[in-house]
């Protein structure tokens, strides 16, 4: 037992406080949007918008308004946009409380590793470097293992790095997990997984 | 009247007696969003070469930047993210097309800083990774920054939604994205837009670019292809 992909989203979305403005990365960071309930979260896409909406209904795409991932979306009544130097300034300025995003390795000192694998097609980091370096909190959302069932909660991570001791929490299917001083610190499990199965599961030093 | 001087007839003319082989050209665009397409249509027919582009992508198979790949028009990119076409790749990894990975924001600051007099700026981007690597390292209040330099263009080429005929540009949702900058940091700017409206009848506080920035304009019709279409389900009663 652990958590599926939106059962993760759900958790990562109680990261979130009411007022905040927030980064949602490709993939099951998305996801998170379902999961806000009532709490008033703003959401940032890169490429120039605040206040960033659902998809919109079939015929009613706009090819102006698009998120980071290239997708046509919809705006919102507080919607305000941008251009991307200013977007970036929010990012860097450290305007944005959280970013949530995938990875393909983290390790136990923060560092973050999600853009690229050597030898392999190479598109580019697009705003991930930018991201991790600017906002205020960096929170993970990955599985716990590969496909080859090792461990990308690392010691160090093997892959060329998006940040430098950038990443603030973890939260995987086994669980979720802090970075402090000295390694690791489990939150909490998820739910039908043993501290045991989440320790096995990581290569990292977990402290306390 | 000395404003209409800045609008020209097609994107050809808009850019006559600008290009040379070898220059560097700021593009504006995201994806597929708010990119100069008339203007690039007019660097393929010009055989202008060896170019060096900066802009966030490049394009699709043939469309937008696309183009310039097709034709070997490009000799180096500077960007955040690429490949969405196969001929990018082959060319990149056949060693025909230069590859400059910039961080996203750290591109945008370039240009802004370019167009600003800013020749260079420090950002805490990228620090500790490949990107820092020969770059200068300082520390501010016990944090690491690198520095990064702006980035001045032989002319930028970008894309707005309407435009007075001294040059003031409005754009439209998340088709404004790197336009702005990118044609801050051109020695010159053209711009093609989807309608050039009488002076006056834009409000001076709405101004997005002021036309300063600005030295030719284009008006022209916009295919506007969509990336990525995703749309959601109506609820049927």
């Amino acid at each position: 037992m652990a958590w599926d992909r939106n059962q993760m989203a759900a958790r990562a979305a109680q990261e979130l406080e009411d007022g905040m403005y927030v980064n949602l990365g490709i993939g099951i960071p998305t996801l998170v949007a379902n999961y806000v309930g009532d709490k008033d979260i703003t959401l940032q896409s890169e490429n120039g918008m605040l206040g960033m909406g659902p998809f919109p209904f079939e015929g009613e795409e706009d090819p102006d308004l698009i998120n980071a991932g290239k997708q046509t979306i919809t705006e919102l009544n507080r919607t305000a946009y941008f251009d991307s130097a200013t977007s970036f300034g929010m990012i860097r300025g450290g305007k944005i409380a959280a970013a949530i995003l995938g990875a393909m390795e983290v390790a136990e000192n923060g560092d973050l590793a999600n853009w690229m694998i050597p030898g392999k097609l190479v598109k580019g980091m697009g705003g991930a470097m930018d991201l991790v370096a600017g906002v205020g909190r960096v929170i993970v959302v990955m599985d716990h293992t590969n496909k080859a069932g090792e461990s990308k909660v690392l010691r160090k991570c093997t892959l060329p790095l998006t940040g430098k001791g950038v990443v603030d929490r973890i939260i995987t299917n086994l669980g979720v997990l802090d970075v402090v001083p000295g390694g690791l610190r489990i939150v909490e499990c998820a739910e039908g997984v043993t501290e045991e199965e989440l320790r096995a599961a990581t290569e990292a030093t977990i402290v306390g | 009247m000395t404003g209409s001087k800045k609008v020209y007839a097609d994107a050809d003319a808009a850019l006559e007696g600008l290009l040379h082989d070898g220059m560097l050209i700021a593009a504006g665009g995201f994806g597929l969003c708010g990119i100069p397409e008339l203007l690039i249509d007019a660097l393929v027919k010009s055989g202008v070469k060896d170019l060096t582009i900066a802009s966030n992508n490049c394009g699709v198979d043939g469309f937008g930047l696309g183009k310039l790949l097709d034709t070997r028009q490009i000799r180096k990119m500077i960007s955040s993210y690429v490949g969405e076409n196969a001929e990018f790749m082959r060319q990149y990894l056949s060693g025909e097309l230069e590859l400059e990975f910039n961080p996203q924001g750290t591109l945008a600051e370039r240009m802004r800083a370019g167009g600003c007099g800013i020749p260079g700026f420090y950002t805490k981007t990228g620090v500790g990774t490949v990107i820092a690597e020969g770059k200068e390292v300082k520390t501010f209040d016990g944090q690491d920054y690198i520095l990064e330099r702006g980035i001045v263009a032989d002319l930028s080429i970008v894309k707005a939604w309407k435009a007075d005929d001294t040059g003031n540009l409005v754009f439209r949702k998340t088709a404004r994205n790197f336009n702005p900058p990118a044609a801050m940091c051109g020695k010159v700017c053209v711009a093609e837009v989807e309608e050039i409206v009488p002076r006056g009848s834009l409000d001076p506080d709405m101004i997005h670019l002021p036309g300063i920035y600005v030295h030719r304009i284009v008006q022209g019709q916009h295919e506007k292809r969509i990336e990525q279409r995703t749309v959601r389900k109506r609820e049927t009663a």
